[in-house]
């Protein structure tokens, strides 16, 4: 998978010329100050991560008595299967409920994202600016606001307390929409559609095969980014759901952290449980990174 | 700036008629080609878009219009038309309007703070002082994957003075006492989302053709001269995108504070608007919980594009 594209050789040799001349041009002074400053930031956004690892190892009563920044007896494994254990493993149904919110729902998201963005950077019909301009005030408009009012409806139908109740709206991702549109403005050539078209390809066709290849960068960024939004809503699940069946993963460690005081056993959970909860997204990233970073540069330049 | 313009910007309707080849070379025809197309296309997203984005809107105006009306004390209570009524009581809410300078103040302070260092380390990631970038990107963008929630969480235990890992700072400096815990949530805040700001003006960086440094080089500009006036113009967009989106989501704070009420007594229930919203709407009172979301996505709406008005004229100068 690693070819060499031409804006990889082009910052290799940018890379490469600045190199050489730069080296005695900046002074010790400012590379060791920019280096301070890059180490003592790395343990700000890092210690953090590295406590609820050391505190998630430890069992209840070494977690205030031994060192907090370091290991005592290892039981991250057994406190791993204490969580899971724990209430018929209401905690692994969180994490499948989350995954299927945010897993689903950016995958379902991402399509119909990315066809009307195509649409609407590829064909010319009237009323496209109109659908753009809300669809850009869509972005504006807080995902929050919106809770209420959906909770609302969905009451009128009864539909309150559902999965659906949270995936349906989840799968609205107007930003998608406009990194779709200006990815596939820049990066699909009108020649190439000409050409499907003369190959005797419909428009859907087209579409599917051969300019969705071209805007992947784009999709994946925003697969990401609707996968994280949706993994990391809250109140959207907070009004909507009752049945703890239904929760995802922080909305239920949510709701066991504020019973920590009646009952403080939850507390080791609920430390396990917000380590194991970031894992998933962690992974997806890594795995992912090389897209995204294409994709993401395509939506601020404009 | 560049002389042609798109045809769709003059002269609605007319356009069309009198240039038919100027709006697509390959159109000779005026009327619109692929409509079932286009139709399938934009079909899924605009039904759930008006589903779910336009539809609940209209019924939040609609609610926040309406008033419940009770025939004697135990009467049956009925919905009827109340015109500004529930507004009027949003104006008059004390808390409310409290909650919104306690978010505006958050913002004033937070989002500058944020976004001044995801760009410092965007800069020093692009220029040659730092080494092992690779790292260091990684290291900073790691706190994004992690839930605002699971962040408060964990943070909330960091600042507690007898669990905390820094219990020698924690037992003296209380930071979830009243007057420091909106900026004890703003560091959580700040802790999650630098590292994504930094990426997204980071990938700007990157896009920027490296010929526009080698002038400024020969001329014997250094790295602080060249990233204030070279890098910081260029990426301008970047960073506009990124405190648009650091309003909204500062004005829609509720998670962060939601999990802070169960360390700290001094977050009241309606600490933010949000979590106005949210209590308003448990008592439950939803007309007036509806007003208070309708001028919340009002004002967040105005202020977004204030600002994205108030920058692109900056920049057009």
């Amino acid at each position: 998978m690693s070819t060499l594209t031409p804006t990889k050789l082009a910052r290799g040799i940018r890379f490469a010329e600045a190199k050489a001349p730069r080296a005695q041009r900046e002074s010790p002074f400012a590379r060791v100050s920019a280096m301070i400053v890059m180490g003592v930031f790395t343990l700000y956004f890092l210690v953090p991560i590295w406590w609820l690892l050391v505190a998630a190892s430890k069992n209840r009563s070494q977690f205030n008595s031994t060192n907090p920044l370091w290991f005592a007896d290892f039981s991250l494994f057994e406190n791993m299967a204490n969580l899971v254990a724990y209430r018929d493993g209401v905690y692994l149904k969180w994490m499948l409920n989350s995954a299927l919110y945010a897993g689903g729902g950016a995958l379902v998201g991402t399509l119909i994202a990315g066809m009307c963005g195509y649409a609407l950077a590829k064909y010319n019909f009237p009323g496209r600016e109109l659908i753009f301009n809300v669809v850009l005030g869509g972005v504006l408009v807080p995902a929050t606001a919106l809770a209420l009012p959906l909770f609302l409806i969905f009451s009128q139908i009864s539909l309150t307390n559902t999965f659906w109740s949270v995936f349906l709206p989840s799968l609205v991702s107007p930003f998608g929409v406009y990194l779709a549109r200006i990815y596939a403005s820049a990066s699909v050539p009108d020649e190439l559609i000409e050409a499907a078209r003369l190959d005797g390809a419909g428009e859907l066709r087209t579409f599917f095969t051969v300019s969705v290849r071209m805007m992947v960068p784009a999709l994946v960024t925003v697969f990401l980014f609707q996968f994280v939004a949706i993994w990391n809503n809250f109140f959207l699940p907070l009004i909507m759901l009752r049945d703890e069946t239904l929760f995802p993963v922080t909305l239920g460690l949510y709701a066991w952290n504020s019973q920590v005081n009646q009952i403080p056993m939850l507390r080791d959970y609920v430390l396990i449980g917000a380590l194991l909860s970031i894992i998933p997204l962690i992974i997806i990233f890594l795995l992912l990174q090389r897209f995204w970073r294409n994709g993401l540069s395509a939506g601020s330049v404009k | 700036m560049s002389a042609p313009t798109v045809p769709i910007a003059d002269a609605p309707g007319t356009a069309a008629r009198k240039r038919p080849s100027a709006a697509k070379p390959s159109g000779a025809k005026s009327r619109v080609q692929h409509k079932g197309a286009i139709l399938a296309f934009v079909l899924p997203f605009g039904a759930l878009f008006a589903l779910f984005y336009l539809v609940p809107i209209g019924y939040a105006i609609y609610q926040s219009l309406l008033v419940i009306e009770r025939e004697g004390t135990f009467g049956q209570a009925t919905q009827v038309f109340g015109g500004l009524t529930q507004y009027i009581l949003v104006f008059q809410n004390g808390p409310f309007w409290q909650s919104i300078g306690r978010v505006l103040a958050f913002g004033l302070v937070q989002v500058p703070i944020m976004l001044g260092l995801a760009l410092l380390f965007a800069l020093l990631l692009d220029s040659p002082l730092v080494r092992g970038k690779k790292f260091f990107r990684l290291a900073f963008f790691v706190p994004y994957a992690v839930p605002g929630v699971i962040a408060a969480i964990m943070w909330g235990y960091l600042y507690s003075p007898n669990l905390s890992p820094f219990s020698a700072v924690t037992e003296n400096i209380n930071f979830l006492s009243a007057d420091l815990v909106l900026w004890a949530i703003a560091n959580v805040v700040t802790w999650v989302f630098v590292g994504y700001n930094m990426l997204i003006i980071y990938s700007a960086l990157l896009a920027i053709p490296a010929e526009l440094y080698e002038a400024a080089r020969l001329d014997g500009a250094g790295q602080l001269r060249i990233a204030w006036s070279v890098k910081i113009p260029l990426i301008m967009p970047a960073i506009v995108l990124t405190a648009i989106f650091s309003i909204i989501g500062t004005l829609q704070l509720l998670a962060e504070p939601q999990v802070f009420r169960s360390f700290s007594s001094a977050v009241t229930s309606t600490f933010t608007p949000n979590l106005t919203v949210y209590s308003t709407s448990s008592i439950p009172n939803f007309n007036l919980a509806a007003a208070f979301s309708v001028v919340l996505a009002l004002a967040t709406f105005i202020l977004s594009f204030t600002f994205l008005k108030f920058t692109q004229r900056k920049e057009g100068k």
